[in-house]
């Protein structure tokens, strides 16, 4: 029974390696939605670890994928030709940095989650985003970082099957951690970390857990953007960002992989259905400039998702449960 | 030596005005968590439309005052402003948070979320995203220090700043006012020490939450018009970060606590103004954080806070 | 006398200016059912905290199999064998009936974290005696037939039951009950007594029962201890406890909770 998730993973990834040469071929602007869905999937299915099934509301995720992020695309420039210039040579070394990136994003992950996990519900929330603002103002201080300017000069090394690979791990590991009586664990701790520290949960292994391997997953797809858009910026990991990957977590259903990666596509296709709407002639100009304006949206689906349907499109009943 | 005590000084009056406004809006955030021990996020984005309140019926007020800036017109823009912003905040309570008054805290943290962000990008498609120049409601000069003072006579304080931490202190004792001797104000302290039995006892909770939000939100917006008045230019997205650093004010001094967010509001000003004058500029903001996850690590309960334990 | 299994030398908690639990020292030998009563208020469930790890007295000792917990978080209290349930229930709500007691394995799970997910035969091997194990042990106390429903489904005292269940599944040698019979009809309140007699015997538990009902502590206890404003005022088998005065005193004039 356990044998079958493993073939399904091997097989989308075979998959994804074998369509990628074609997928590349597509219409540049498709191909540009396509990677980001799926660098979408990675940071939300990880948050989902981390805010769905332990129930620890991280608003910080924007900072540890900036930590991947910029922590590949140095190594990437630096160290992009160690092996060679071949094919093999510079992609082991795209893969190896991004790796690198994942493990710095869940070291900061480690360093925020410890201090900041013994503190609940809303604290927890204010005290990620603080550590979001801190990282964010280390690179913006940060000269070989290229500070405020913004780092560029990347190789676009990120494909389809690189992006999509990634993504299906990330939804494997999840899943598998989650359908074990490990993962039981994450569950209880989110249900009651009082009566899952009774049953000889220890509740903080737990959260830190979930909040490194949140945060890896973070750091490759930060990693991941960083060598598609071949420039990242800090404002690009900012609050905004953080928020953009939680309104995914919420709308997929908190605690269901499935829900988040049809919330994170989802939520990439709609700004550009947005952006189209904006163009429309035929609408009028309010509707047009509502439709730019698409955090507008957002805070509004908000708003109306958690008054009407908190468990989000996929998620369990226990967000509508009454406070006891 | 002299130098560089008048340099601190001057910092120092730097740093008493700017936290004056984060007291006022740090009270705010005190007042509703204590009474319902949850974080209004969208607490600091009242304080952009009090500024952005006193930008449009600004001029409008003056007329009745004469036309041009004066005292009593920046007074009666004060008042205006803080009414609008009450009125706001209580709207917001009613529409969006009382409905959730049973549910799970996340969920009205994640909608408290949704209407901050609401707020400041409907902020910036109504009002239009460059920043705007606030109109003049007093004349702001710099204080002439008689000479006979010897070297103080050389700081820089300029009317505003003085204006700003009178209004505050008069609102402060006025607050202190109503909460220690009115029944609303005992009513919202019982609340906070014990919601179940302040109901048992008659007190309307509906009656005494709007109140609160009403409060608190008319303080924002006073800390609106006060920061307009010194800095000119305000923009949507003006309550963002004003709003954390005041929560990281309130957090300091002991959420729930009264006096303590005032305090933390003076001591984050504090902070900003030496960090400002005397390390790097840039470093403000990620100091102030420092300092919220420094609290939060080491006293959770702040300066003047007291422990709350769950029932197990 | 065997050496105690658990012992409270002088435990001491003191909240700000209330002492919850004042001096307090009483021994639980292996195998035996002690109940744990007084008026609402008395300090039973804050007992039931202080041995657990939830709260650390102020001063005293307390030891359990001859080490001290003190200074244990509660999950380490737990993996030394005492298991409790919960006065108000302490279920997972988002979890099945079967899942909420294979959270309690999780203790004592070989495999780590690269198991699950490299999901080899070890893996599968261990997955397997878990979900034995919880089966048994949810067919022995007749739950077996909602094994996947969601535990909030199940009717109040089932619920009750299976928490007992779950505590059960972290194999502890001290059983702490607070307040089982809660809620129950005098049907139920009479098979719980068997249930726990059962259990008691079945697994070679020490139980500690903190109960309201003086039908269910009286008729099944060995020995009970009284607690009044967090000190005990007596301790002795139930013919005795009936006619001590200063318990008689105790109750009178209080709330007693009645079935």
């Amino acid at each position: 029974m356990f044998e079958k998730s493993k073939i399904i993973l091997f097989v989308v990834i075979v998959a994804c390696g074998v369509a990628s040469p074609y997928v590349s071929g597509i219409n540049p602007y498709y191909y540009d939605i396509l990677i980001s869905i799926g660098i979408n999937i990675i940071l939300a299915a990880g948050l989902n670890l981390v805010n769905g099934y332990t129930g620890q509301f991280s608003l910080g995720h924007a900072g540890f994928m900036a930590a991947g992020a910029y922590a590949s695309a140095w190594l990437s420039l630096r160290f992009g030709y160690e092996f060679g210039t071949s094919v093999w040579a510079t992609t082991t070394a795209f893969v190896l940095a991004l790796l690198a990136g994942g493990i710095v994003a869940a070291v900061a992950g480690l360093l925020v989650g410890v201090p900041s996990l013994r503190l609940k519900g809303d604290y927890l929330a204010i005290v990620t985003l603080g550590f979001n603002e801190i990282i964010k103002g280390v690179i913006q201080n940060a000269e070989p970082l290229g500070a405020q300017r913004g780092l560029g000069g990347m190789v676009q090394h990120t494909t389809f099957f690189w992006t999509f690979a990634f993504a299906a791990l990330t939804v494997y590991v999840v899943l598998s951690l989650v359908h074990s009586t490990y993962g039981r664990g994450f569950m209880a701790v989110r249900d009651d970390e009082i009566a899952a520290e009774a049953m000889g949960i220890n509740t903080t292994k737990y959260k830190v857990l979930a909040f490194v391997l949140g945060a890896f997953f973070a750091g490759i797809a930060g990693g991941l953007y960083a060598h598609f858009k071949q420039f990242i910026h800090p404002e690009g990991f900012n609050f905004m960002k953080s928020v953009d990957v939680v309104v995914m977590v919420i709308l997929g259903g908190m605690g269901s992989t499935l829900g988040v990666c049809v919330a994170a596509a989802l939520l990439t296709i709609l700004p550009e259905v947005l952006r189209y709407v904006a163009r429309i002639d035929a609408l009028p100009e309010w509707l047009r400039s509502i439709a730019e304006n698409r955090m507008i949206l957002y805070s509004l689906l908000l708003i109306i998702l958690m008054l009407t349907r908190p468990q989000g499109l996929f998620g369990s009943g226990a967000w509508k449960k009454k406070k006891a | 030596m002299a130098d560089q005590l008048l340099e601190l000084l001057q910092q120092i009056i730097n740093g008493l005005s700017q936290g004056s406004i984060y007291a006022l809006i740090a009270l705010g955030y005190t007042m509703v968590f204590g009474v319902l021990r949850f974080i209004n996020f969208a607490h600091g984005d009242v304080f952009m439309l009090g500024a952005f309140a006193g930008f449009y019926l600004g001029p409008k007020t003056l007329k009745i005052f004469g036309g041009g800036p004066s005292y009593a017109g920046a007074i009666a823009v004060l008042f205006v402003a803080m009414a609008l912003c009450a009125v706001i905040g209580m709207v917001i309570e009613r529409l969006c948070y009382k409905p959730l008054r049973d549910r799970p805290k996340l969920t009205v943290l994640i909608t408290a979320i949704g209407v901050s962000l609401f707020l400041s990008n409907g902020g910036q498609f109504v009002f239009g995203a460059e920043p705007k120049s606030f109109p003049e409601i007093i004349t702001d000069r710099l204080i002439a220090i008689p000479p006979a003072w010897g070297r103080i006579s050389e700081l820089t304080i300029t009317i505003s700043q003085v204006l700003v931490i009178g209004v505050t202190l008069v609102l402060l004792f006025v607050l202190t006012y109503i909460v220690m001797k009115t029944k609303l104000g005992m009513a919202m302290r019982a609340l906070s020490f014990n919601p179940v039995a302040a109901q048992l006892m008659g007190i309307n909770i509906n009656v005494v939450i709007s109140f609160t939000f009403g409060l608190g939100s008319a303080l924002a917006g006073a800390a609106g018009i006060l920061t307009s008045i010194q800095q000119p230019s305000i923009d949507p997205l003006m309550g963002v970060n004003a709003g954390l650093k005041a929560f990281v004010a309130a957090v300091l001094g002991g959420i729930g606590n009264i006096p303590g967010a005032a305090l933390g509001g003076i001591l984050i000003g504090l902070t900003e103004a030496l960090v400002v004058g005397y390390v790097n500029p840039t470093y403000r903001d990620p100091i102030v954080f420092g300092v919220l996850i420094l609290v939060l690590l080491v006293k959770p309960t702040g300066l003047l806070g007291a422990s709350e334990r769950e029932k197990v | 006398m065997s050496a105690p299994l658990l012992k409270l030398a002088n435990v001491t908690v003191q909240f700000g200016g209330l002492k919850a639990v004042s001096e307090l020292s009483f021994e639980i030998h292996d195998g035996e059912l002690i109940g744990l009563i007084g008026p609402n208020g008395a300090g039973k469930t804050t007992v039931f905290n202080l041995v657990t790890g939830v709260y650390q007295p102020t001063s005293g000792a307390i030891t359990f199999a001859g080490k001290s917990v003190l200074g244990h978080r509660p999950y380490k209290v737990t993996a030394r064998g005492i298991a409790r349930t919960f006065q108000n229930i302490r279920l997972f709500s988002s979890l099945s009936v079967i899942d909420n007691v294979r959270t309690a394995c999780n203790m004592h799970l070989k495999h780590g974290i690269s198991h699950a997910l490299l999901r080899g035969p070890k893996f599968a091997r261990e997955e397997a005696e878990i979900d034995q194990t919880v089966r048994e042990l949810l067919e022995i106390f007749g739950l077996s037939g909602e094994c996947d429903a969601p535990c909030k489904s199940l009717p109040y005292g089932d619920q009750r039951r299976l928490e007992i269940v779950r505590a059960l599944a972290t194999r502890p040698k001290l059983l702490l009950l607070d307040e089982p019979a809660a809620g129950m009809n005098p049907t139920e309140k009479v098979e719980l007594m068997k249930l726990i007699r059962f259990t008691q015997e079945k697994f070679g538990l020490a139980v500690l029962l903190v109960e309201h009902d003086m039908k269910v502590v009286m008729g099944i206890c060995q020995r009970i201890i009284v607690l009044d404003y967090g000190k005990k005022i007596a301790e002795g088998p139930p013919a005795e406890i009936r006619a001590n005065h200063k318990v008689i005193a105790a109750y009178l004039g209080k709330e007693e909770d009645d079935a």
